[in-house]
This record gives structure tokens, C-alpha cells and sequence, in this order.
């Protein structure tokens, strides 16, 4: 299937990130409808320093000038606000954003770096003519010199439950 | 004391605290004992002296910018609130153009 990303090629010795299929199809959804210019949205979750469980995804509006949104997304503080309190409310945290990348690599560009937090999760989508080809996990070192890739772990739901049984017959 | 509300990535620089109890009778005075309180918090709050442009702090629900900035008064009471502005951009297409400066490091 188009949507599954495994980030076993991309492996690093960083925190390992956990996420469904279900929801990394949710992220290649929205950032192929939203191309050619970029998406993005909130990363939900919970976990430890060494292992972080995405649990759920908020998309946001990107609120960048329109003739410049294929290549920069900004969102409103209001909505980090709104959606810290959220992730409060359901025992969750905000660890992290998604975006994409249209007809791009997905790596972190020098304006992700400038703009962006430690301690954060960082998953990029590269879109190549309206399909979501890649997907990778990255988090600013604590110096801001540079990003670190984190591993992303693809965890694929059962397409069909009982479907052996469904097949009898 | 005033409080200023840390957001859930900085809170690694604040021994997990997610609010901060602060001195001093402006924003920029309350931002100073912050960082002063919590050092590590300096380098993702400031461009040498000058705020980052994407970290906002919102008095109640405003943004200081749109007031005195950080020379904005506070009460004993009062409330402030960091907020990143979240935002990305794409690299350029032509890989020439992206300079020299590796932007992946390869170790942890
Ligand atoms: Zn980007």
C-alpha cells in the first residue's frame, strides 16, 4: 500500500518513534490533499526519553501567505494553545508537528532549524506529484546545530479481523 | 509572583515544571529571572538579547507584541504564557542552493 513508510532504513541510535499505520495513512491523506502547497498538524502522544508512542494527530490550518505556502507553513499560536490544553485534558502531551514537503526530500530544510524546539518531534512527508512517498522522524539537538533522525516504527493494524474464517464458506 | 506557563518541549529545561513562578514588574524583567532560574531555557527564548521571532508570550490571551512588548507591566498575579509559532519551510529544490552547512548529523 502507498501509505506504509517504514523507518527501519532510516534507523538511528535516537529515540524510537511508534506510530499506526492507521495514522501515518491519516498524515499522507491530508498532506497529499493539501499539495502542492504544505500541511501539517499536531503530534499527540505519550512516552519516555528513549521511546515515544504517537496516540493521535490534529491537523492545522496553515496560515503562511498563499503565494508562499509550497514552501512554508506557519500556524497560529492560538491553535499550539488550544491544542496544549487538549493534550492536557486527555492526559496527553504535545510532542511534536507534522509537515510536508512538496516535490521535496524528506529532510529537515535550514528554516525547520531556525524555527524550530528541542525535545520535539519533527515528521516530515516528502509529496512527489501529489503522493506521500516518505515519511521521517526528527528532533533538534539540544545545541540547535543540527537535527537528529529518530527511528520511525510503522505499526500495521490488522486490515480485515476474522477474514480467514470469512473466507470459508 | 508572576507565573509564566512553560510549553511541553521547554519543560525538559525546567525539571518538568509546566509553570514557573517569576520576579520583576515587566515581561522582559520576568523573562530575565526565568532564564536566570532555568539557563538551559536561554537558547531557545533568545537571539542574543532580542526575543526569537517564532517564540510569543501572551499575557492572559495577548500577545505582548501587540501591548509594550517585553516592556509590558505585570501584576503579582498575572499570568504569561510562552508559545512557539510552529513553522516550516522546504528546502530549495536545486540542491546546489542549499550551501554547504550538513543539516543531518549522523551521530546521537
Ligand atoms: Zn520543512
Amino acid at each position: 500500500m502507498a501509505f506504509l513508510f517504514y523507518g527501519e532504513s532510516h534507523q538511528g541510535k535516537n529515540m524510537v518513534i511508534h506510530i499506526s499505520h492507521e495514522l501515518q495513512r491519516e498524515i499522507a491523506e491530508q498532506l497529499e490533499a493539501t499539495y502542492p502547497n504544505e500541511g501539517g498538524g499536531f503530534l499527540l502522544g505519550q512516552g519516555a526519553a528513549d521511546q515515544m508512542q504517537i496516540v493521535d494527530i490534529v491537523q492545522v490550518d496553515n496560515v503562511f501567505a498563499e503565494a508562499e505556502q509550497h514552501h512554508r507553513y506557519a500556524m497560529r499560536p492560538q491553535d499550539w494553545m488550544r491544542l496544549e490544553d487538549l493534550a492536557d485534558e486527555r492526559g496527553l502531551s504535545l510532542v511534536g508537528y507534522y509537515h510536508s514537503h512538496p516535490d521535496s526530500s524528506a529532510v529537515p530544510s535550514e528554516y525547520d532549524r531556525e524555527h524550530a524546539l528541542p525535545n520535539f518531534v519533527y515528521i516530515i512527508t516528502a509529496v512527489m506529484m501529489a503522493r506521500a512517498n516518505d515519511m521521517r522522524a526528527w528532533q533538534l539537538r539540544a545545541d540547535r546545530s543540527a537535527f537528529a533522525e529518530l527511528a520511525l516504527e510503522n505499526h500495521l493494524q490488522p486490515q480485515r479481523r476474522g477474514a480467514d474464517s470469512a473466507q470459508d464458506a | 509572583m508572576a507565573k509564566i506557563r512553560i510549553p511541553t518541549p521547554l519543560r525538559a529545561f525546567t525539571d518538568g515544571e509546566a509553570s514557573i513562578e517569576v520576579a520583576g514588574g515587566t515581561v522582559g524583567e520576568a523573562l530575565s529571572n526565568l532564564v536566570e532560574q532555568h539557563p538551559d531555557l536561554r537558547a531557545h527564548l533568545f537571539n542574543d538579547s532580542e526575543l526569537r521571532s517564532f517564540v510569543n508570550i501572551f499575557l492572559d490571551d495577548e500577545d505582548i507584541r501587540f501591548m509594550q512588548g517585553l516592556d509590558t507591566e505585570i501584576a503579582d498575579d498575572d499570568n504569561l504564557r510562552i508559545i512557539p509559532s510552529i513553522a516550516g519551510g522546504n528546502p530549495p529544490r536545486s540542491p546546489q542552493s542549499m550551501g554547504g552547512k550538513p543539516l543531518i548529523s549522523e551521530e546521537a
